[in-house]
């Protein structure tokens, strides 16, 4: 039986997409692969946020809790996308619920373990950092467009 | 020999074109909470026509008034044609308490169409959002009805909520299909939603097309269709291969008037249907 390493997936991610090898190297140790079943809660708001998730195969909803009105579902995110900023920033707590609306298959990074070679590296910080700005300001984008409710007939 | 929809649409208007045809109503159908079709045909003495994708009629209510609303029909059931509309001003909500059997005056079909001959031997991104389906509907239809000339097909749809969705069983219909690839989103839903959540434009990165052999056709509101396009370049789809259909303040039709200038263009004559390349420039731009 062979056993394949993270690396060479976590290569061809195209959020991790030329980045250098010793990197990636640092990165991997950090990783590890991880399913979710449908309808698990991938984590909760107000938990510690000591992971991220880079999304393999399945889709996972980005939820809150709206009084009166219930679970609501802002975002979901499939094949490709990141789940996750809030192990980059203190208090390092969730500020939304996750949860697996398919089975889901996802690398999974550690985030203390990052965070402690970003601070011995950094130019790996800078490139962690780099990355999660692009993904961060296209949510922002995608958000305010969101707000717009350009769809909505004034109602 | 067939006529082809570049024939159609740019073939001299054979009627009058600033009198209204009769036409009644066989059917209505309730689309979503504020969204309706009616089903039209041509009423008893009339002729009917043909039409290309992409193409919008006057709707004349008697005795309210005009607008201006794309046909969103298969263009092979003409003369009978159907129009998908929500109830925004005076002359939609006296359209809505419209009854089957009740006459509208017609005068069209108008404007250029969606360019689904020249996309032959491609693969097609269409992106709607929200009522814009409506005006690709025609566009989809088409290309189905003709499915070995293209490469993939792909239908992006982005809307309100899960209640907005437009011809939620056709759609349904199509995906069944397997040969017409086929995503929904929403800006939001509840949790028992199954689906996609975010702006449509989210989904190009991962969508199943070769941007290099692609023809891209989007309607929905400007701003969407902006970013649409801005995405779709940044994928690599030509601009001049990308296509979306504006909506201004048609009153002629027939590019007389100028209510529906945009910047040197006509939107009713030279347009809906324009090619990106040619008003990139004046998108998102205020003074126009």
């Amino acid at each position: 039986m062979t056993i394949q390493t993270l690396e060479p997936i976590i290569q061809a991610t195209p959020f991790f997409q030329g980045m250098e090898e010793r990197h990636i190297d640092l990165i991997t140790g950090c990783a590890k692969n991880v399913r979710f079943v449908e309808g698990e809660t991938v984590f909760r708001e107000g938990d510690a946020a000591d992971q991220f998730y880079l999304i393999r195969s399945g889709l996972v909803s980005v939820q809150f809790m709206i009084p009166h009105r219930g679970l609501t579902t802002i975002l979901t995110v499939a094949e490709g996308d990141v789940l996750g900023w809030s192990w980059l920033f203190p208090p390092y707590r969730w500020h939304f619920d996750a949860r697996a609306q398919q089975a889901t298959h996802a690398l999974a990074f550690d985030g203390r373990c990052l965070r402690t070679k970003c601070e011995e590296d950094h130019n790996l910080g800078y490139e962690i950092f780099k990355r999660f700005m692009q993904v961060i300001t296209e949510r922002l984008e995608s958000t305010r467009l969101q707000l717009l409710d350009m769809y909505g007939n004034n109602k | 020999m067939a006529t082809t929809s570049d024939e159609l649409a740019t073939a001299p208007l054979d009627v009058e074109p600033m009198l209204p045809t009769p036409y009644r109503i066989q059917r209505i159908r309730q689309e979503t909470d504020d969204t309706f079709t009616l089903e039209l045909v041509p009423a008893d003495s009339a002729e009917g026509f043909s039409f290309a994708p992409g193409q919008f009629n006057m709707l004349y209510v008697y005795g309210v008034g005009e607008v201006p609303i794309s046909i969103s029909s298969d263009p092979s059931d003409a003369p009978l044609i159907q129009h998908t509309t929500r109830v925004v001003g005076t002359v939609t909500k006296a359209m809505r308490l419209l009854k089957r059997g009740d006459m509208l005056g017609i005068r069209g079909p108008f404007g250029t169409h969606w360019p689904v001959e020249d996309a032959t031997g491609r693969d097609v991104v269409i992106v709607a959002g929200g009522i814009g389906l409506a005006p690709l509907r025609p566009a989809l239809y088409r290309l189905m009805a003709q499915r070995e000339k293209y490469r993939k097909i792909v239908l992006l749809y982005g809307t309100r909520t899960p209640e907005d969705i437009l011809y939620r069983h056709e759609l349904e219909h199509w995906r069944g299909k397997f040969d017409l690839e086929i995503q929904v989103t929403v800006d939001r839903a509840a949790s028992s939603w199954r689906g996609n959540v975010g702006v449509v434009t989210t989904m190009i990165p991962r969508a199943p097309f070769d941007p290099s052999n692609t023809a891209a056709l989007i309607c929905g509101p400007e701003v969407m269709m902006r970013f649409t396009a801005m995405e779709l370049q940044k994928r690599g789809v030509a601009s001049e291969r990308t296509y979306l259909s504006l909506e201004r303040n048609m009153k002629c039709g027939i590019g007389l008037c100028g209510h529906c200038q945009y910047g040197p263009v006509f939107t009713c004559k030279d347009g809906p249907v324009f090619s990106y390349d040619r008003i990139a420039a004046l998108l998102g731009r205020a003074e126009v």
